[in-house]
């Protein structure tokens, strides 16, 4: 990929890793003061791309989460509630420009922790993270005009639990339109990366945000279960992997909590013969090598017309030898490290079975670092919609390639998972993209664009990617209690 | 003539496979009709019908789908005397009390038809996406919807939860009240009379408890209506639905006051969001 | 042109019509988000260094003014031989770039150097003559001495869709210039869409043209990095469709080192490194070589040079 035969070889344009400073150890975020667990356990969080150890952070148990969620009520009882609408706002709007103010330091802090390229992080994670708290501060005196009845009220105290793959990104999915609809929160980031979320709570104490609206208990997965499950939850938000939404669906049931999941995808990215081929390919490329493609929504199966088969997959293989892996870090870097080894381990197992159901396996040539957890950019052609690389979601910078005849058979095809996150459709003619767009069972259609996100724009699936939305109007339903009826 | 009684699946009026019958009484315990005693596999032929007829009732148009469900309420109105004398027996209310339930019963379906064109208005918007794109956001139908029917409200409870179903464009596979499925029976021959596909809506009686677990844990609906079920029923069904992600719409607290506005809670729970994103350049 | 791949395009209006509205279609913002992606790499030190000498060793050093004299054209070719008089390092340019009427002086100054003479021809920069009057502007800069004419097209016929004039007037200019290079302007900043741009840079590759340019530099916007995205694509789908290797000259509002960079970058991630070099890309330009010869001081002394550092032809 980068590789040394190259005249115009980039030298390394590393991001200075001093504009952050990372403490040796981290406390739970409670009440607006960090405080250690009541049991004193902690884990290490490392970086992905050198397996260098950052820092310890403290390991929340059930008392640790119990006290996390009495200091959110005990705010939603007493100051965020009593607090004026448009007083709130202005919290909210102070949090979208603390990210602003230290975007540098956040993005630094997220690819050293997530791995991903600071390129991402910098001009993607956090100026979008900063745009959904612009967005939804605004919200917080206008609820009345959200299409949820005349006085819709918050639903009280909501415990969000976020994945790894744009920790920053999906806090300001869960944290913003929770406050500004009046909500006070407990927020479990993921165990492999937790330290933008730390560093978020101290924008909460300069943004003298009251103790309490904000709590954030890091740890893995039983920390998340004790948060879902605590009583005096009203509201559960979770975005992650299918099965673990299943089994927060199936802890809730029978009690009165509010759920939203974002759970997994298996998108279909679906090229006809009369695409603009190049941005096609960009968009195939950015659809599934975007972030490792570890995206609920990457468009994972690409579906091409068999008339432009070899141009697209020539064309894609070509782009694929420009991609550069290395260093997080290097602004030029477009594929990072994968988040975990468990993850690395994951993409290997089911590339593994890909190869064995007789998919053909090709990356581009790609030397992967010694240190750390590395996948190169894959793509499997002859893929049969039965094969496990069809059906799973892999979630790495893994493509399957199939291939269809018919417009129909584009449709059948992509909708023929139990997933129904996202879609992509590629394809100059206007009418069938709109018929296209109507057939297609997603959240989310992206037509000749693909992995487009703003706050303005409700995002959420269909089937087992999930239910209920976030961004736009829509997404503030889901903290909010309709007075329509 | 004594009517027989049989469920309503495909739009046809089959027996139950089982073979099987209850026998129906009024509140006062008196005999009325013998009901099929539905069994898990009608609900999976249930499932099966509605998820063949939903390509069609989604995809035709709102106006159409508004004068199909009209269609129904003015049948439903030409039976009336039929409705009010089921509904009284079954929920032991006076004439006048039972008139005016069916009234609203008729009152609620035709509120319910007049959506199916204002949803998307009501509910879809353009998206001001900070960029070049045209950003536009839409209800669409969640796909097979289970109900379980109001216990005591056997013709308005029953239509305040199958109309939201159909209006928004998803089919449905509703199990009656176990005691009282007179009327649901009935409200089956009326759309069988009206311009409803076969398929949309299908209609069990028996037993819910035996019924609602195959259609909560069903791989192949979408969304389930726990309101026809007790509380503590309730936390299984729920269980059993989280196998494929459904939308659960848990059961109330206490009988509802179908007489109430119903609001869009029934109709949103429904409906799914899809954005569509397309750039805008020359 | 005729190859087994691509039979004979041109034979009429309308299968050239068919064959360029055949072509894949450009989105503006999938291109526009691509090369604006690109534009964020970030060169530093080493790769710096050698992107600003190959950067000026692809410059066609340009001056097209009416204002224009001898003495002007000249100093600009004593320029062009030593950029940077206190650097002897410091690369010569590919070409210097002028009016016909200039092309005997550029030549005298220009002659055992290497560096080429450009002329613009063919009533740049408008195009608007007739045939007779572009090819004797043509075979006039030619006999003069130019080594490479660089010719508008009728943006006129292309946006009337009258394709098969357009390609016949640069299949006769082409024959005009003998052994001179050809380079076609497409003027992209008249033709409104990147499916022109494709369209006509697949149209005058077609019809022979050895470079396909961007702009006269009298039209806004030039250059611009998706134009020069969509035009690389371009010459890349044509080498793999008739194995001809074509090249490409942005020119016109590229001033300052970054804009240069950021355009080799393009042609590095878009075409290879094959294309970076002068014979395969140009940069037309005036006032970018003194930006260029500031950045590369910088690189040298460490310190930040400045505008009396350089000299001003």
């Amino acid at each position: 990929m980068t590789s040394e035969r190259r005249a115009f070889a980039y030298a390394p344009a590393p991001e200075s890793r001093a504009l952050v400073d990372i403490k040796p150890s981290y406390g739970l975020f409670v009440g607006g003061e960090f405080v250690d667990p009541a049991d004193g356990t902690s884990f290490k969080t490392i970086s992905p791309s050198s397996e260098e150890v950052l820092a310890e952070v403290a390991e929340a148990g059930p008392a640790d989460v119990d006290r996390a969620v009495r200091a959110a009520r005990r705010a939603f009882t007493g100051p965020w509630g009593r607090m004026r609408a448009a007083e709130r706002a202005k919290y909210v709007f102070r949090l979208a420009r603390l990210i602003q103010e230290r975007a540098r330091e956040l993005a630094v802090l997220e690819t050293l922790d997530n791995g991903k390229p600071i390129r991402e992080s910098r001009d993607v994670d956090v100026p979008t993270a900063a745009a959904h708290f612009f967005y939804h501060a605004g919200w917080a005196d206008k609820l009345a005009y959200a299409g949820l009845g005349p006085d819709p009220k918050p639903i009280g105290v909501a415990g969000q639990v976020i994945p790894w793959n744009f920790p920053l990104l999906m806090l300001s999915w869960k944290i913003a339109p929770a406050l500004a609809a009046g909500n006070t929160v407990v927020l479990k980031p993921a165990e492999t990366t937790p330290l933008t979320a730390l560093l978020f709570a101290e924008l909460c104490q300069q943004a003298d945000l009251p103790p309490g609206v904000v709590n954030i208990v890091t740890g893995a997965g039983a920390t998340g279960q004790a948060l879902v499950e605590h009583p005096d939850v009203d509201k559960v938000a979770f975005t992650g992997s299918t099965d673990v939404g299943k089994a927060i669906a199936r802890a809730i049931a029978g009690t009165d909590k509010r759920v939203t999941l974002e759970l997994g995808g298996k998108a279909a990215n679906i090229v006809f013969d009369d695409a603009p081929i190049d941005q096609a390919v960009e968009g195939i490329v950015n659809g599934i090598f975007f972030n490792q493609g570890h995206v609920c929504c990457a468009g994972s199966r690409l579906l091409v017309q068999e008339s432009v088969y070899d141009e697209v997959l020539d064309s894609l293989r070509r782009r694929l030898g420009t991609l550069r892996l290395g260093d997080p870090m290097d602004k030029n870097t477009d594929i990072g490290a994968i988040n975990s080894l468990a993850q690395l381990q994951r993409i290997r197992e089911l590339t593994d079975a890909g190869e064995a159901d007789g998919a053909e396996r090709w990356s581009p040539p790609c030397e992967l670092p010694e240190q750390g957890f590395w996948f190169p950019p894959t793509v499997f052609t002859g893929v049969g919609q039965s094969s496990r690389i069809a059906q799973e979601e892999i979630f790495g910078p893994v493509l399957s390639v199939l291939t269809f005849r018919t417009p129909d058979e584009a449709v059948a095809k992509a909708n023929n998972t139990p997933y129904g996150l996202s879609a992509g459709v590629w394809t100059e003619k206007g009418s069938r993209i709109l018929w296209m767009a109507s057939k297609l069972r997603a959240g989310v259609v992206w037509a000749n664009t693909f992995n487009r996100f703003d706050p303005t724009s409700p995002f959420g699936g269909y089937k087992e990617s999930g239910f209920g939305r976030e961004g736009g109007r829509q997404g503030m339903a889901a903290y909010l209690r309709s007075t329509d009826a | 003539m004594r009517k027989t009684y049989k469920l309503y699946i495909g739009g046809a009026f089959p027996r139950s496979e089982s073979g099987r019958s209850y026998a129906v009484t009024d509140s006062r315990g008196r005999f009325l009709a013998n009901a099929a005693q539905g069994s898990r596999k009608d609900a999976r032929d249930a499932v099966v019908a509605a998820r063949k007829a939903f390509g069609g009732w989604s995809g035709t148009t709102a106006y159409n789908r508004g004068q199909v469900l009209y269609r129904v309420a003015e049948v439903l109105e030409g039976r009336r005397d039929q409705f009010v004398a089921e509904v009284a027996a079954a929920e032991g209310l006076a004439p006048r009390a039972a008139g005016a339930t069916v009234d609203a019963a008729i009152d609620r379906w035709v509120w319910y038809a007049g959506w199916t064109d204002k949803l998307t208005q009501v509910l879809g918007n353009a998206n001001p996406v900070a960029g070049p794109y045209f950003n536009l956001s839409v209800p669409e139908p969640t796909g097979v919807v289970a109900v379980l029917a109001p216990q005591a409200s056997s013709l308005l409870g029953l239509v305040s939860v199958v109309a939201p179903v159909l209006a928004g464009g998803s089919t449905c596979v509703v199990v009656a009240s176990s005691a009282r499925p007179l009327p649901a029976v009935t409200l089956g021959e009326v759309l069988a009379t009206s311009d409803v596909p076969g398929g949309v809506i299908n209609i069990l009686t028996g037993a819910v408890a035996e019924i609602a677990p195959w259609l909560a844990s069903h791989a192949d609906v979408n969304g389930i209506d726990l309101c026809g079920t007790d509380l503590a029923d309730a936390v299984d069904l729920e269980r059993a639905a989280a196998g494929n992600v459904k939308r659960v719409l848990r059961p109330p607290a206490s009988e509802s006051d179908w007489s109430a506005d119903p609001g869009l809670t029934r109709l949103t729970a429904w409906l799914e969001t899809k954005t569509v994103w397309h750039p805008m350049g020359v | 042109m005729t190859t087994a791949a691509l039979p004979d395009v041109a034979r009429d209006d309308a299968t050239l019509r068919a064959f360029l509205h055949g072509l894949p279609g450009v989105d503006k913002v999938g291109a526009e988000a691509r090369a604006a992606t690109l534009a964020t790499r970030s060169i530093k030190t080493t790769s710096k260094r050698w992107a600003i000498d190959m950067a000026i060793s692809m410059i066609d050093l340009t001056t097209l003014e009416g204002a224009d004299t001898a003495g002007k054209v000249r100093n600009l070719c004593a320029k062009a031989r030593r950029p940077d008089p206190a650097d002897a390092s410091t690369p010569q340019v590919a070409a210097v770039c002028v009016y016909g009427d200039m092309v005997q002086t550029a030549v005298a100054a220009l002659t055992g150097t290497g560096i080429q003479v450009a002329a613009v021809a063919t009533a740049f920069p408008s195009g608007r003559a007739s045939l007779a009057v572009k090819l004797a502007d043509t075979k006039d800069a030619v006999a003069a001495g130019a080594d490479e004419i660089d010719m508008v097209i009728d943006r006129g016929a292309f946006l009337s869709g009258r394709y098969l004039q357009v390609y016949d007037e640069i299949v006769a200019v082409k024959q005009a210039c003998g052994p001179a290079h050809l380079k076609v302007i497409l003027e992209t900043g008249e033709l409104a869409t990147y499916d022109n741009v494709r369209r006509a840079a697949w149209l005058a590759m077609l019809a022979g043209g050895d470079f396909i340019k961007t702009s006269t530099g009298k039209i806004n916007p030039a250059a611009t990095a998706p134009v020069l995205l969509v035009m690389l694509e371009a010459v890349r789908d044509f080498r793999s469709t008739t194995g001809r290797v074509i090249g490409v000259k942005p020119a016109g509002g590229i001033r300052t080192s970054k804009d240069a960079i950021k355009q080799l970058v393009l042609v590095n991630e878009t075409v290879g490194d094959e294309w970076l070099t002068p014979r395969l890309f140009r940069i037309g330009a005036s006032t970018l070589l003194n930006d260029l010869l500031q950045q590369r001081q910088k690189l040298t002394t460490g310190h930040y040079s400045g505008p009396d550092y350089v000299t001003l032809d």
